[in-house]
C-alpha cells in the first residue's frame, strides 16, 4: 500500500518534471524524487535492514536530497535566472513524451524476464521512467543547470533499479557511486559559474564555436 | 601492498600539493610522482604477478599492458606539462582559497591515480567508479585556460561521458541480474574474472543486455562513433600533454572495460552478439573519421579524430578476435599519439595557432620538430617500419582469415581517406614556405629539450616495427588470451 503511493508520487513528480518552465521548481522536483526513492528502496527491501544499510541510505537521502539541491539552488541565485524561456522542446510536447515514456517503461518492465526475488515491475518501471526523465532533460532544455539537474535524475533512477531487482552491490563500492555523483554534481556547478563569467549567460546550445 | 602505493601515491601526492605555495616545488612534483610511478610499474612487472580469484583489486597480464602504457605516457609528458605551467603563469587570484595552478596539479595527479585505479580494478562496480573518477578528475584540465572555447569543451566533456559512463552503470546492474537466475552463481562476487568462469550458467537475455548498455556507456567515454562528440572539442581545447594523456591513456582505460565485459560473453557462449555489435561500432568510427580528417582545418583536430579512428580499429580487432594486433595497435596508437600531441603543443607553442594553413615550413624552422612530426604521422598511417604497421597488419590478416571481407573493404578504405586527409594537411605544414605573408614566422631553432620526449616515444614505435621485445610480446600473448575470453 505504501509502495503504491510512493510510485504514484513519483510519478506525479516526474511528470512535473517534464512539464514545468521553473528551474527552481525543477531542482525541489529533484530533490523530491530522491527523498522519494529512497523511500522506495527502504520499503521495497526484504526483510529488516542492517545498521550499515540504515547509515548508507539516509548519507544517500543527505547527499541527494539536501546537499546537491542546496548547491543547485547557490548556483542558481548567482547565476540569475528564474526560469527557461525558450526551452528546444515546448512544455506541452514534452508533457505528452512524458506520457509516453511512462507507457513506454511500465510496458519493458512487465517484458522484461525477472530474476527471483525482484521488486513488484511497477518499480522498475518507475526507476526507468526517472532515469528517461533525466535523459530528456539533458536533451531537451538549454540551460547548462537544467541539464546537471537531468543528470542527477537519472542517477537517481539508477539508484533504484538496483534493489527494485534484487541486486545489491558491496557497500564501498555503492559509496564510491554516491561519492562520484556528489563530486560530478559539484564540478558540474562550478564550471556552471565559470561559464556564467565567461558567457554572461548559460544557454548550451548558444555555446557553439566548437564544430567541424 | 606495491598495487596500493601505485594508485594512492598519486593520490596522496595530489592532497599535498594543494598545501605547496611554491609554484617550483609543485610543478616538480608531477615529474617526481610520475616517474616514481613509472618505476613501480617496472617493479611490479619484474617481481611477476597472478591475482587470486575474488580480487578486486589486482594485476593481470591484461591490466599489466595497460598500466605500462599509461605509466610510460604519464612519465613521458611529465616535462611538458612542467614546461606548460611554467609557459601559462597566471595572475595570482585575490578570491579562492587554491590558485588555479594548484587544483590543475592536483587533478593532474588524481587523474594519474584513478586511471590507475581503473586499470587495476577487476571489479565491475570498482571499475565503473575508476572511470567516473577519471572524468571528474580530468575535467579541471580541460578548463584550465577557461576561455570560452575551452569551458564549451568541458562542459560538453562532463556532460557527455558521464550520462554515457551512467548508462555503464545501468549496465552493470543488468550485469549483476544475469548471476541471479542459476542457484550455481547466485550472490557470486562481481569480478570480470569470477563472471568469466562462470559464464555459461548465466542468464543470456541479461547478459546480451548488459553488453550493449556497457558498450555504448564506455564507449562514449573511448570516443566510438556515434558517442565521439566530445572527444574532438576536449582533445583540441585541453593544454597539449593533457590531450596526450586523454587520448593515449585514458581512452585505452575505457577499452579495457569492454574488452573484458565481450570476454565475459564470448565464454558464455554468445560471443557472435558482442563482437557484431563491436565490429559495427568500429567500422562505424573508422569511416566517420576518415570523413571528418578529410576536412580538417585544425592539427589538434585532426590528431583527435585520428584517435577515434584507430578505437574504432581497436574495436573492430576485438569483435573479429584479433586480440594480439589488437592489443599491440593500442600499444603502438598511444605512444605515438602520445608523441604527437607533444609535439603539437610544442608547434603551438611556435606559431600560436591551431589552424593548418596558418603554419608552415615547420622543417626549416625547427627541423628537429618538423621531423619528428613527418615521423609521427608516417607511423600513425601505419606505415612500415613503425609498430603501427606491424599491427593493423596482423588485424587485416585476421580479418582475411575469417573471410570477412565487407569489414575488410571498410577497415582499408578508411585507412586509405585518412591517409590522404593527413598528407594532404601535414606536407604544407612541414614543407611549406615560411616566408608566407599570413604567417607569422617564429625565430628558428635547431632543436630543444621538449623534442626528446617524443622522440623517444617515436624511437619505441620504430623498435616494435622492427623487432618487439620478448618480455613484450609474452606480455601481450598472456593479454590476449585474457580478453579473447580463452
Amino acid at each position: 500500500m505504501i509502495d503504491q503511493s510512493i510510485i504514484a508520487l513519483l510519478l506525479l513528480v516526474n511528470l512535473r518534471m517534464f512539464a514545468t518552465s521553473r528551474v527552481d521548481s525543477l531542482v525541489r522536483c529533484v530533490a523530491a524524487q530522491a527523498f522519494l526513492l529512497v523511500c522506495l528502496a527502504v520499503v521495497t527491501h526484504e526483510g529488516s535492514l542492517s545498521w550499515e544499510a540504515w547509515t548508507f541510505l539516509s548519507v544517500t537521502g543527505l547527499v541527494k536530497c539536501a546537499a546537491l539541491p542546496a548547491l543547485m539552488t547557490r548556483a542558481l541565485r548567482s547565476a540569475g535566472i528564474r526560469r527557461e524561456v525558450e526551452p528546444l522542446v515546448g512544455y506541452r510536447v514534452s508533457l505528452f513524451i512524458g506520457l509516453a515514456a511512462t507507457g513506454f517503461s511500465v510496458w519493458a518492465a512487465e517484458k522484461l524476464p525477472m530474476p527471483a526475488g525482484a521488486a513488484d515491475p511497477l518499480v522498475v518501471a518507475v526507476a526507468l521512467i526517472s532515469m528517461i526523465t533525466g535523459i530528456f532533460l539533458i536533451v531537451a532544455r538549454r540551460k547548462a543547470i537544467s541539464q546537471a539537474i537531468g543528470y542527477l535524475a537519472m542517477e537517481n533512477g539508477i539508484y533504484v533499479l538496483a534493489p527494485a531487482l534484487a541486486v545489491h552491490g558491496p557497500l564501498i563500492v555503492e559509496t564510491g557511486v554516491l561519492l562520484d555523483v556528489f563530486v560530478g554534481v559539484f564540478i558540474m556547478g562550478v564550471i556552471i559559474l565559470h561559464i556564467r563569467q565567461e558567457f554572461r549567460h548559460i544557454d548550451i546550445d548558444r555555446l557553439s564555436e566548437l564544430k567541424d | 601492498m606495491m598495487l596500493r602505493i601505485l594508485f594512492l601515491a598519486p593520490f596522496a601526492a595530489g592532497l599535498a600539493s594543494l598545501g605547496i605555495s611554491s609554484p617550483r616545488v609543485r610543478r616538480r612534483l608531477i615529474t617526481i610522482v610520475s616517474f616514481f610511478h613509472l618505476a613501480c610499474t617496472l617493479i611490479v612487472w619484474r617481481t611477476g604477478f597472478e591475482p587470486s580469484a575474488g580480487r578486486w583489486i589486482g594485476l593481470d597480464a591484461l591490466s599489466m599492458l595497460f598500466l605500462l602504457i599509461t605509466s610510460v605516457l604519464f612519465a613521458s609528458s611529465s616535462f611538458a606539462t612542467v614546461a606548460y605551467l611554467r609557459g601559462h603563469e597566471l595572475p595570482v587570484e585575490s578570491r579562492g582559497r587554491f590558485s588555479r595552478e594548484a587544483v590543475f596539479t592536483c587533478a593532474m595527479l588524481f587523474f594519474l591515480g584513478t586511471t590507475t585505479l581503473a586499470i587495476l580494478s577487476l571489479h565491475t562496480g570498482v571499475f565503473w567508479m575508476a572511470i567516473e573518477a577519471t572524468t571528474l578528475a580530468s575535467a579541471p584540465l580541460i578548463s584550465y585556460q577557461r576561455s570560452s572555447r575551452s569551458l564549451e569543451a568541458t562542459w560538453k566533456y562532463l556532460l557527455i561521458c558521464s550520462v554515457g559512463i551512467a548508462i555503464a552503470l545501468v549496465g552493470n546492474t543488468a550485469l549483476a541480474v544475469s548471476v541471479a537466475f542459476d542457484p550455481a552463481t547466485y550472490g557470486l562476487p562481481m569480478t570480470f574474472r569470477d563472471l568469466a568462469e562462470r559464464a555459461v550458467s548465466l542468464n543470456p537475455v541479461w547478459l546480451k543486455v548488459a553488453f550493449a548498455l556497457i558498450l555504448v556507456g564506455y564507449g562514449t567515454k573511448m570516443g566510438l562513433a556515434p558517442m565521439h562528440t566530445w572527444l574532438p572539442d576536449a582533445h583540441s581545447e585541453a593544454p597539449s600533454p593533457v590531450s596526450a594523456l586523454l587520448s593515449g591513456a585514458l581512452l585505452n582505460c575505457a577499452f579495457l572495460g569492454i574488452l573484458r565485459t565481450n570476454a565475459i560473453l564470448v565464454r558464455a557462449g554468445i560471443g557472435g552478439y558482442s563482437n557484431g555489435l563491436l565490429a559495427a561500432f568500429g567500422a562505424l568510427s573508422m569511416l566517420l573519421a576518415g570523413w571528418f580528417v578529410l576536412r580538417q582545418a585544425d592539427f589538434k583536430r585532426l590528431l583527435a579524430y585520428s584517435s577515434i579512428e584507430h578505437m574504432g580499429i581497436l574495436a573492430i580487432a576485438a569483435g573479429a578476435g584479433a586480440s594480439f594486433g589488437g592489443l599491440l595497435h593500442a600499444l603502438n596508437h598511444s605512444l605515438t599519439k602520445g608523441a604527437l600531441f607533444l609535439l603539437a603543443g610544442t608547434i603551438l607553442g611556435a606559431y600560436h595557432t591551431k589552424s593548418t594553413r596558418a603554419v608552415s615550413g615547420l622543417i626549416r624552422i625547427s627541423p628537429a620538430t618538423g621531423l619528428l612530426w613527418i615521423a609521427g604521422f608516417l607511423a600513425i598511417c601505419g606505415v612500415p617500419p613503425f609498430g603501427t604497421f606491424v599491427s593493423e597488419f596482423s588485424v587485416m590478416a585476421v580479418l582475411g582469415r575469417g573471410g570477412r571481407w565487407w569489414l575488410l573493404a571498410a577497415f582499408l578504405s578508411a585507412l586509405g581517406i585518412v591517409f590522404v586527409g593527413m598528407w594532404r594537411i601535414v606536407i604544407p605544414m612541414a614543407f611549406g614556405r615560411p616566408s608566407d605573408p599570413a604567417v607569422c614566422v617564429p625565430r628558428s631553432r635547431p632543436i630543444e629539450a621538449a623534442d626528446v620526449p617524443p622522440l623517444a616515444l617515436c624511437c619505441m614505435v620504430l623498435l616494435f616495427g622492427i623487432w618487439l621485445p620478448s618480455p613484450i610480446a609474452r606480455l601481450i600473448e598472456h593479454a590476449s588470451a585474457i580478453a579473447g575470453g580463452l
